[in-house]
């Protein structure tokens, strides 16, 4: 494992640690945002270039700015009194815990199973469009057509909050 | 013939049960129906002593019995069944006439009366049982029509039962003649576990034919008696309480109490004469193993009791006053002349005296009645007097009934079937006395008859309002009876003994030398002087006298305390009341302590146990079933509430399950991949 | 220990982080960003097994995490646009607070 892995390692772990610690709620969101950028390093360095650049397309530019508009959007009711974590967040720690041990351990036991070292693939973005359009075509109109409905949706409830506000 | 006889009694109960049905007002029906169902057995009766004399008179006895059995039980059956003999042809020609012309003199003497339709049905009633009892050839055909002879009677003397006197003469003579019938039927319980039968004759397997009096007399019983004679006398007993032999006699003088015609029907003429029928049907019983010119125990006890009752009643009636009294007491006299008869001389010369006495009593009550009618209800003698010249035709018949009551030599009835009976006594082998005592008795009897008819009908009137003669419909049935009275010896005499003959079954000789045997004309000679000592006597103490209600008796004056007993009725009846009565008395408060302490506190004490136990159920009831009922639905919603709490609305919790359930299912697969 | 594994290690880190966020967190928009994590955890491990994995010219990986970054896309779109109306309608985001629909 190269030093690359564990520092990109390190960043993406940080940056989620940090999004759901923090007390501040925009901070939660830019420290996702940090998440997001050392995974597309990640998929950089596993040799998935499309993916990483998705992933920052998307990822980082759509999503985390969505989350910060959002957060911004329902701000006025920040910092309850009672403290930002549930009252009985011990509970859902071990419960998360918990998941994290079994998953480790499934990892760790098939470790003699696994392959070492494979060669590089070489992936062009042609062969993903080609992909896309070939083999994959028909999750890419149901995705598409997920999209759009979501868009409606979020259209709708956009227009609804402002008539009832009325 | 003998197969329709069951008509002869059946019709007047008939008629009683159509009449009991009637309206009060419809008199003239009942008396109707009452007078025409009798009037059909008569002739019926007559119908059937026709062929029975024909037979007879050609030398063939006659006895037809018809038997039927009633119902089965086992191995053993109960029969009934009926018999046309001698005997009983004659005693149907007797009751059916006498209550024939009864009947016809109550139609007068009752018409006064509210409830004329109830008493034809029990007169009817009473008519058709009797005939029953005289045509039965089971004891229990008898016994029962026997219970139902004592029922009407009860219901006859209590008829003005508003009198409390009349309905508690009723109960007396009910209990008293109780007391005779448990004994009659322990008699005829132990003749049917002996002989297997209650029938009397059956072609040889009835109860009095050879072979089982000859069981009987095999068979010993306590103090020297056979069976036969145990259960003669046990039938005798019951037979006393009916008859009024002493000491059951206590309840005839105050069975007075009911109407005349029904003491003139019942307690003179019929339902007492059943008693001494009874022992004249069951006489083969009570004569078994006599040996020729013998007698037996069984006779020898009637013949006492019925001396006895004789004398004893007769001294009785010469102190009282009563009119019915009087006669009462007579009867109760005759009818122990009538077992004496029947206990020493045989059937024929007891049924003969019951014969002529059922004519003359009953023309003496009706006679009586009459009286009381014509006096507008007066029963005591020493309020009447004078009636010879008001009341003609009763003075006349009254004296021929107590003319043959005493027994007035030749032209009446009653001194030939009375010598009937003084002879027997003569020839008794036992010993002479009751011959004495007979011949006391018909001396006491011509007294106090005399003394009777003096206050009744001589002297002058002493009453209230004057006397009257009864109508027609009464008269007419005392001349009838007054005749038989007087032509009915014809048939017993000596010389020409047709009764006798007939009942026995014997060759009729007529025979006019029998009247010099020297034996005959010493006892016809007694008995004269005899009646003529007592009349005599009688019309010197009292012909001329006519005493008021207040002043005593000539007698009385005399003897002041024997008069006092007699005129007591020698204390008799005081004590049944100290003893049986007053026991009794005391038994009855011990059964209601019993009763009301013991048997009482133990039916309290149940239900008080029911009442705890169901007050037991009503807790468990409430409390525990209901009370867990309702608390296992409280744990429901409890446990309910409990589970809701799972659904907090909260999406972290659901989200943590749900993160929970895959850990689980995670961990099953790589267990199970592994295993 | 093979590179695989420590990519999957790190993968399962954050999708426990991710899910320890979204269990414990008060505000709505934190459970989507906790649930963003282990949208993206998913995706890491699925890239890691493509490259690893036989095959990889088949491109079953990157497609499967390609459209996993899109389905997640309209997924935060929605959500958060719930969370908007929501917060417009009770004037607050704490889910310890949303408790409406409890039973």
């Amino acid at each position: 494992m190269s030093i690359a892995f564990y520092l990109i390692a390190a960043l993406t772990v940080a940056g989620g640690l940090a999004a759901v610690l923090l007390k501040n709620t925009v901070h939660c969101a830019l420290a996702l945002t940090v998440a997001f950028a050392g995974l597309a390093l990640f998929f950089l360095q596993l040799d998935a270039q499309f993916a990483g650049f998705a992933q920052i397309l998307v990822y980082i530019g759509a999503v985390a700015i969505l989350v910060v508009f959002a957060i911004l959007l329902t701000r006025g009711s920040e910092t309850p009194k009672d403290g930002v974590f549930s009252k009985n967040w011990f509970v859902g720690l071990v419960i998360a815990a918990g998941v994290f041990a079994v998953l480790g351990w499934a990892v760790l036991q098939s470790g003699h199973v696994l392959p070492h070292e494979t060669a590089v693939p070489v992936v062009t973005v042609l062969q993903i469009g080609n992909a896309l359009m070939g083999r994959y075509v028909l999750p890419l109109e149901i995705v598409a057509l997920l999209l759009t409905a979501a868009m409606i949706g979020a259209v709708i409830v956009a227009l609804h909050e402002k008539e009832s506000a009325k | 013939m003998a197969h329709i006889l069951w008509l002869v009694p059946a019709l007047p109960i008939v008629a009683a049960g159509v009449i009991a049905l009637l309206k009060q007002p419809r008199r003239k029906t009942a008396a109707a129906l009452a007078i025409g169902s009798l009037s059909l057995s008569l002739l019926l009766s007559l119908a059937a002593f026709v062929p029975v004399v024909l037979t007879w008179a050609y030398g063939r006895g006659i006895r037809s019995t018809t038997n039927f059995t009633w119902f089965q039980v086992g191995a053993a059956h109960v029969d009934l069944g009926w018999v046309l003999d001698p005997l009983s042809a004659i005693m149907l020609v007797m009751v059916s006439f006498v209550g024939l012309l009864i009947f016809i003199y109550s139609t007068g003497y009752m018409a006064g009366d509210e409830n004329f339709t109830r008493f034809f049905c029990f007169m009817s009633l009473f008519a058709g049982a009797m005939l029953g009892v005289v045509i039965a050839n089971s004891l229990l055909l008898l016994f029962m029509c026997w219970e139902l002879v004592g029922l009407t009677s009860y219901l006859l003397i209590g008829f003005w039962y508003q009198k409390p006197s009349a309905s508690a003469a009723a109960k007396k003579a009910f209990i008293t003649t109780r007391v005779g019938d448990i004994f009659f039927l322990l008699g005829m319980v132990w003749l049917f576990s002996q002989t297997g039968t209650l029938l009397l004759y059956n072609n040889g397997t009835g109860s009095l034919e050879a072979g089982a009096l000859a069981g009987l007399l095999a068979q010993p019983a306590a103090l020297g008696l056979s069976a036969a004679g145990a259960i003669g006398l046990l039938i005798f007993a019951g037979a006393a309480g009916k008859s009024g032999q002493f000491p059951l006699h206590v309840w005839l003088p105050d069975a007075m109490e009911g109407p005349t015609p029904v003491s003139a029907l019942i307690h003179a003429a019929t339902m007492v004469a059943a008693g001494v029928y009874l022992v004249a049907r069951v006489y083969p019983l009570m004569q078994a193993g006599a040996l020729s010119g013998g007698t037996t125990t069984a006779l020898t006890v009637v013949t006492w009791a019925g001396a006895s009752t004789a004398v004893f009643a007769a001294l009785i009636a010469v102190a009282q006053n009563d009119i019915k009294r009087i006669l009462a007491y007579s009867t109760i006299s005759q009818l122990g002349y009538m077992m004496a008869g029947l206990g020493m001389g045989g059937i024929a010369v007891g049924i003969f005296h019951l014969i002529t006495h059922a004519f003359f009593k009953a023309l003496l009550f009706l006679g009586a009645g009459s009286v009381i009618h014509g006096c507008h209800g007066e029963q005591d003698v020493r309020r009447m007097g004078g009636l010879k010249v008001d009341m003609p035709l009763t003075f006349i018949t009254y004296s021929i009934g107590m003319l043959a009551l005493c027994g007035f030599p030749l032209l009446f009835s009653g001194f030939w079937s009375k010598d009937g009976i003084l002879e027997a006594a003569r020839h008794w082998s036992i010993a002479r006395t009751p011959f004495y005592m007979l011949l006391f008795g018909a001396l006491l009897t011509a007294f106090y008859m005399t003394r009777q008819i003096c206050y009744v009908f001589f002297g002058y009137w002493r009453g209230g309002k004057p006397a009257h003669e009864s109508p027609a419909v009464m008269t007419l049935p005392l001349v009838i009876l007054a005749l038989f009275a007087m032509g009915l010896g014809v048939i017993g005499t000596p010389a020409w003994p047709w009764f006798q003959a007939f009942l026995d079954g014997r060759a009729l000789v007529f025979n006019l030398h029998v009247f010099t045997r020297p034996a005959l004309i010493l006892l016809m000679g007694a008995s004269t002087i005899v009646v003529f000592l007592g009349l005599g006597l009688g019309w010197r103490l009292y012909g001329g006298q006519a005493p008021r209600p207040e002043e005593p008796d000539v007698l009385e004056r005399a003897l002041p305390a024997p008069w006092g007993w007699l005129r007591d009725k020698l204390y008799v009846d005081e004590l049944y009341a100290v003893t049986v009565i007053a026991f009794y008395g005391w038994w009855a408060r011990v059964a209601d302590w019993l009763d009301r302490r013991v048997w009482g506190g133990a039916v309290a004490v149940v239900a008080w146990a029911f009442g705890l136990w169901a007050q037991l159920n009503r807790f468990l009831d409430n409390s525990v079933v209901d009370g867990s009922f309702d608390k296992g639905c409280e744990e429901l919603g409890v446990g309910g509430g409990l589970l809701a709490r799972a659904q907090n609305g909260r999406v972290q919790t659901y989200l943590r399950i749900l993160a929970l359930g895959v850990i689980a299912l995670v961990v099953v697969l790589i267990w199970s991949s592994r295993i | 220990m093979t590179p695989l594994s420590g990519y999957l290690i790190v993968a399962a880190l954050l999708f426990s982080i991710g899910l320890a966020g979204a269990l414990t967190r008060r505000n709505a928009i934190l459970v989507l960003i906790g649930i963003e994590l282990m949208l993206n955890a998913a995706n890491l491990n699925l890239i890691a097994f493509w490259r690893y994995g036989p095959h990889p010219e088949a491109l079953t990986g990157m497609m499967f995490a390609i459209f996993s970054i899109a389905v997640a896309a309209a997924e935060a779109a929605v959500g958060l646009g719930l969370v908007i109306s929501i917060h417009r309608h009770a004037h607050t985001t704490d889910l310890d607070r949303m408790n409406r629909m409890k039973g």
